[in-house]
């Protein structure tokens, strides 16, 4: 019964609590209408969302979500001196990622995180997901940078959902 | 004290902008050109979202959280629209700078 309410826990929740952040409000009527927001966009959008988005851990999500803003960081700085200083030095290139991860919303979480981290744009899905082509601004060790990804960004998602 | 931890936080986000303008305006090919915007879009407007949260929270004094939806939203979407635009532009085999590793067949 339960189920049959919330296919999607965390969608349910997502939603809620974004209909109350963008009215920046916590009046009764909003916590209802968002909690009906909750309900009824899950029922109609369930069709998208196939396979039910189970988080093991979601303490481990929550440190995630710090090392990719920590990344983040650090590479935007990394990638301005690039810009400022040795604009004409810079060595572009393509690179694959092979993947571990098998469920669809573990890679795009993956793919989506690249793109955020500055220097690094993912390209393309292999058409077995079983690679990602990605664009790097500036290579000095394709290899490292590669192991650096897996590392960093695909190990913890790997134990998040897997 | 505010005062300077706002200023700081803007100049900071407006240089963090400025840089990746810069590079989308000065890269050689598209691909590298791509890189500009994500750069802006993640510690420039970070910096300045953080310094208008501050702001409106003392000054109003409710708490301003509309700035955490304006990342979420801006998280869920720069990534896709960066992705998309690589897509098509592998699709349409757009040039790759002559520097470029492991050029995509072409």
């Amino acid at each position: 019964m339960l189920r049959k309410l919330f296919p999607h826990p965390f969608l349910s929740l997502a939603l809620s609590i974004i209909w109350l952040l963008l009215n920046n409000s916590i009046d009764a009527g909003h916590i209802v209408l968002g909690a009906l927001l909750g309900i009824f966009i899950p029922w109609f959008t369930s069709a998208f969302w196939q396979e039910q988005v189970v988080v093991r851990r979601p303490w481990l999500l929550t440190k995630f979500v710090l090392v990719v803003f920590y990344e983040i960081l650090v590479a935007n700085i990394i990638v301005a001196r690039l810009i400022l200083t040795k604009q004409s030095k810079l060595q572009p290139g393509f690179l694959h990622v092979p993947l571990d991860l098998t469920s669809p919303l573990a890679i795009s979480l993956l793919a989506n995180t690249i793109s955020l981290t500055p220097g690094t744009v993912t390209c393309d899905l292999s058409d077995d997901q079983k690679s990602l082509l990605i664009h790097a601004l500036h290579i000095e060790d394709a290899e490292a940078t590669v192991a650096e990804i897996k590392n960093q960004f695909e190990k913890p998602l790997k134990e998040i959902f897997s | 004290m505010l005062d300077i931890v706002l200023s700081i936080l803007i100049i900071l986000g407006g240089f963090f902008t400025l840089v990746g303008s810069l590079g989308l305006f000065k890269l050689p090919d598209f691909y590298m050109r791509l890189h500009g915007p994500t750069k802006a879009s993640t510690l420039g407007v970070g910096a300045v979202l953080i310094a208008s949260a501050l702001y409106f929270s003392t000054n109003t004094g409710d708490i301003s959280l509309h700035e955490v939806l304006v990342t979420l939203f801006l998280f869920i979407t720069a990534p896709v629209s960066a992705h998309l635009m690589a897509k098509a532009a592998l699709h349409i085999k757009v040039k790759q700078d002559k520097r470029t590793l492991n050029k995509s067949d072409q």
